[in-house]
């Protein structure tokens, strides 16, 4: 029998890796990239709008090969599969939204080496339908996105004193207040290590909150 | 069928990879344009921010087509030949041996004109780069843009940053025998009474340095014709 493609297991897809199951915060998967682009709230949502569509696009296409795919060359055919639409991603973001992929540089094809997406494909979409991988796809990279946009807007407000979002543009919020009262941007929070650091507090403000994180020692 | 078979896999991987490459190729020849266009405009930009004119990258070609009137080719004898000076590649101009071209890009505004020249040179990481507007007298600096690839952000990425940039206007090339000086960037901070110094970032030596080495070895190229 046919499950309701939201039915209440499906929706645990979504769901899941935005608190429970995060792949940034619980699985501590694409690190790397999370250190790299969240200097800015922009890059950050078009990296993880980068993220949402190779992950949607490599977890149904490979869900919808998982039968005809032979398996001992199953790494390297998810592996091309993924590389080709990040290339796709990057030449579409290089045409459209220059300013934009010039901040990512490297780190749209860096996408291909992004655990989460090679995780996603080996542990669900080679052994699920498309239908519910295309869920799975869409419930990661929310979470994933989802912490790049937290550290993003920590980082840019600390370190910059402005919030730049995609559309709206930038807003300055502490800039006046660093002109005015010998207010000084915290630097630091504009280098990679602070990332890491914010990363670090939100892991532990999640944890201390979510009975499910809480091990018993 | 046997998906495991040698055949099968051998097969698989074949139409897998050609099925990719078709796409891969027809998407990059149908956005090349787009792309080689961002570039285009991004030059035009940087080049009318060298003489303080901020544009956004839509209306970068109108003002450019508008206020940039000349494009002049400049052979090492500072003498003009044909050629094409929006596409130069600079950096490979001073690579190449034998015959090199530099362009030069001539800015008109209500009847005072102004020489634009681009710049290339080496950061701490990356390469760094920028373009300096020189005055109708072919010595004082009307004004001076840079950017990097990968500079350290908050020292030497700060080169593209108006703080930097600003104290340039006004310094000259030549001092007042007409020696060749160029414009050095000094740790600690320049005097006022410089002609030819303007402050370092504190903590992005080696990219104010480079800053330095890329005006002395760039301007020293167009020496011939800043004099003539």
């Amino acid at each position: 029998m046919s499950e309701a493609l939201f039915s209440k297991k499906n929706m645990k897809l979504i769901k899941d890796p935005l608190n429970d199951d995060n792949p940034i915060t619980v699985q501590v998967l694409g690190i790397c990239s999370a250190l790299a682009i969240t200097v800015k709230v922009e890059t950050a949502f078009v990296m993880a709008m980068s993220v949402l569509f190779v992950m949607i696009g490599a977890n149904v296409i490979v869900s919808l090969l998982r039968k005809v795919i032979p398996s001992r060359i199953r790494i390297i055919v998810q592996l091309v599969i993924v590389a080709s639409l990040v290339i796709l991603v990057d030449q579409i973001l290089k045409a459209f939204v220059y300013d934009v992929s010039k901040q990512l540089s490297v780190f749209v094809g860096l996408i291909i080496t992004n655990c989460i997406i090679m995780g996603r494909l080996e542990a669900f979409a080679l052994g699920n339908k498309p239908g519910v991988s295309f869920l799975d796809a869409v419930g990661n990279a929310f979470g994933y996105g989802l912490i790049l946009i937290v550290v993003a807007v920590f980082r840019e407000l600390f370190g910059s004193g402005t919030l730049t979002f995609p559309v709206i543009g930038k807003i300055e919020i502490l800039t006046s207040l660093a002109e005015n009262t010998g207010y000084q941007h915290n630097g630091l929070m504009i280098l990679p290590p602070m990332a890491l650091i914010t990363v670090g507090i939100y892991i532990w403000i999640q944890r201390s909150r979510n009975k499910k994180l809480i091990e018993n020692h | 069928m046997d998906v495991n078979s040698n055949k099968y896999t051998i097969g698989f991987s074949l139409i897998m990879v050609v099925i990719v490459a078709l796409i891969l190729a027809f998407t990059s020849e149908s956005l090349k344009p787009m792309q080689k266009k961002n570039v285009e405009l991004e030059k035009m930009q940087n080049i009318l921010q060298s003489v303080g004119v901020s544009v956004s990258r839509d209306e970068a070609e109108a003002n450019f087509n508008q206020f940039i009137t000349e494009q002049i080719v400049l052979d090492l004898n500072g003498q003009k030949v044909e050629g094409d000076a929006f596409n130069i590649d600079v950096l490979k101009e001073y690579k190449s041996g034998g015959q090199k071209n530099f362009p030069i890009f001539v800015y008109e505004n209500k009847g005072s004109r102004k020489f634009i020249i681009p710049l290339v040179g080496k950061g701490l990481w990356g390469p760094i780069w920028g373009y300096i507007a020189l005055d109708e007298d072919k010595n004082t600096v009307a004004g001076a843009s840079f950017d990097h690839k990968t500079e350290t952000p908050g020292l030497g990425a700060e080169i593209n940053q108006g703080w930097f940039q600003a104290p340039f206007v006004g310094k000259k090339v030549f001092d007042e025998t007409g020696t060749y000086k160029s414009i050095t960037v000094i740790k600690g901070g320049a005097k006022d009474s410089d002609l030819h110094g303007v402050d370092a970032i504190s903590g992005g030596t080696i990219t104010s340095n480079g800053v330095t080495e890329m005006l002395i070895r760039t301007l020293k190229v167009y020496e011939p014709f800043l004099k003539s």
